[in-house]
């Protein structure tokens, strides 16, 4: 079953188009990541794909419904790209954060039994439940991810989509980050991952999407490193960031 | 009481008979009995006088109000549209004097600002939400241009309304007649229930606001109710601070209890600092006759001041105890 429909997907900022005829399916299961150089659009597409943006032409529908339109807003997390670096003098704890996941299914009332079993195995599972009277802004990069990925799975999502989720992370949270996104996965969370690092994202996802405004390569992580798609998108003359794993 | 009624004339001067009865009922009957009989129970004598009896629950009301709008514009780094709205707010009170003066009909000060304050508001974060202009140049914007509308519309009578101005401009326990008291416990209440329903919401949005549009939530709305809050707030909250130093009790309560672990405790702790701040703050104007505006803004800073070195120097000493540990 597909998650994600997009259709020949184009859209600008004022004069300047920043995606041009995407089309992609993602399916339910899926771990794909959306690689390019940087300014190549793979945060508008992500924003587009998750229905945060209307494309200027072209669709996208998310578990069947418009995007645009979608409102089964618990259905899809979403990380953002500055979660681990912002500033964040709020006083908003872990527990408040994640209790956050459960908003969508109930933005008034009392909270039952099922949102507070929701929150807290959501706290347990991502393994931060001793935090969760700490203040987020006063947490790690690598902690405060955890709080996000908590506050989806609190929600129930079945989408789970991040932005650069690793900037400003260290080499070791950030290992055991994506070691918990894999666990995640293979419990059949659905999950869109933008990472400038070319190297991890391929050792980690099961389908890498190319994109420089132009989708250049949507499949298998083994095909991916033997085409020049990368070369290609890159423009051939820009610098990878590549590891060896 | 003639001479404070004199003061603010236009609201009495309505004739609201059945909302007057009430307003009666519940500020001279119940308030003032209230407070009349703690008074004589303490000994305390300013209790006792009807217009004090007022600027407190005034004072109270305002401490709530502020303090609970200003913690969702504190933490989006939007503090300073409380002190737009308090400018095009003034604006609209000119207006309305302006009407008065002019075609000779009643218009209630306070009610042609609260319109026009809403109004601003809505204007504000459109600008923010589609201009594309900075945020901080939309709110200078909509901050001068009200000035200048109430400042041209007060010369244009001949000076006639810059008297009744005054009291506005920098607020004052006098003004608040019984009409105006009833007016602002019923703004408190419209905006105590509008954040208790809408907590999560704004709450939301407030920490993550793309978070909260791709959980499915209309931000937008939810902006425009947090502007529109703020304009009744800044409206109820102007007769007792004056246009100039409203804004204050939006912030200063907020920016005190951010050390405070938890949103809604360090919410909960604002509205404390405001209570603090505006019943300190009406005591020392009346006891040494000074601005009351000014007091309650003076003692809330002073407050923050002693919240913050404390925290500071708490913080160093817990890592100083760590360090040493290690």
């Amino acid at each position: 079953m597909a998650v994600l429909t997009a259709e020949n997907v184009t859209f600008a900022y004022a004069e300047t188009p920043v995606v041009d005829g995407v089309s992609l399916t993602v399916e339910a299961g899926a771990f794909l990541g959306l690689v390019g150089p940087n300014g190549s659009g793979k945060s508008t597409l992500l924003e587009l794909l998750i229905g945060l943006r209307r494309p200027d032409s072209g669709t996208v529908e998310l578990f069947g419904e418009s995007a645009t339109s979608f409102d089964d807003g618990e259905r899809i997390g979403y990380v953002p790209q500055d979660v681990a670096t912002a500033n964040g003098e709020m006083p908003v704890t872990v527990a408040e954060a994640v209790r956050m996941g459960r908003y969508p299914h109930r933005w008034y009332g009392r909270f039952d039994d099922a949102d507070r079993a929701a929150i807290t195995d959501a706290l347990d599972r991502v393994g931060i439940a001793d935090l969760a009277d700490r203040r987020v802004g006063r947490l790690s990069g690598g902690q405060r991810q955890r709080v996000f990925i908590a506050r989806a799975l609190a929600a129930g999502a079945d989408l789970l989509a991040l932005d650069e989720p690793t900037v400003g992370v260290d080499a070791d949270s950030r290992e055991a980050f994506y070691d918990l996104l894999h666990e995640l996965n293979d419990e059949g969370l659905t999950i869109i991952l933008i990472e400038h690092d070319i190297g991890v994202v391929t050792t980690h996802a099961s389908e890498i999407a190319c994109l420089n405004r132009e989708l250049f390569f949507h499949g298998d992580p083994e095909t991916f490193v033997e085409t020049d798609a990368l070369a290609d998108a890159y423009g051939g003359s820009q610098h990878v960031i590549a590891h060896d794993h | 009481m003639t001479m404070l009624a004199s003061s603010a004339p236009r609201l009495t001067a309505i004739p609201l008979s059945t909302t007057d009865r009430i307003a009666s009922a519940v500020i001279d009957g119940l308030w003032g009995t209230l407070v009349g009989a703690l008074g004589e129970l303490t000994g305390i004598g300013v209790l006792g006088l009807p217009f004090m009896q007022r600027a407190y629950l005034a004072a109270i009301c305002v401490a709530v109000i502020g303090p609970l709008v200003g913690s969702f514009l504190v933490h989006r780094e939007m503090a300073m549209i409380g002190d737009t709205l308090a400018h095009s707010a003034f604006a609209g009170v000119a207006a309305g004097l302006f009407v008065n003066t002019v075609f000779a009909v009643t218009v209630p000060p306070l009610l042609a600002a609260l319109v026009v304050a809403a109004v601003a508001a809505v204007a504000v974060q459109t600008l923010i939400d589609y201009a594309g202009t900075y945020r901080d140049a939309s709110l200078a914007i909509v901050l001068t241009g009200s000035f200048a509308v109430g400042s041209v519309l007060i010369t244009a009578t001949d000076g006639g309304i810059a008297v009744g101005i005054n009291a506005y401009l920098f607020g004052s326990l006098a003004t608040v007649s019984r009409a105006n008291a009833a007016l602002l416990v019923a703004l408190t209440l419209v905006v105590v229930t509008a954040v208790a329903v809408a907590y999560r919401p704004l709450l939301y949005t407030t920490f993550d606001e793309v978070g909260a549009r791709a959980a499915g939530l209309p931000v937008a709305r939810y902006n425009r109710l947090l502007a529109v809050l703020t304009a009744v707030v800044v409206v109820g909250a102007m007769q007792i601070m004056g246009v100039i130093l409203v804004a204050g009790m939006l912030v200063v309560p907020v920016a005190a209890t951010t050390p405070v672990t938890g949103f809604k405790r360090s919410l909960l702790a604002a509205v404390a600092v405001g209570q603090l701040a505006t019943i300190g703050g009406v005591t020392l104007a009346y006891q040494y006759d000074v601005a009351a505006g000014g007091t309650i803004i003076l003692v809330a800073i002073t407050t923050y001041l002693a919240v913050t070195i404390g925290s500071r120097l708490r913080h160093r000493r817990v890592a100083g105890d760590t360090s040493a540990e290690n």
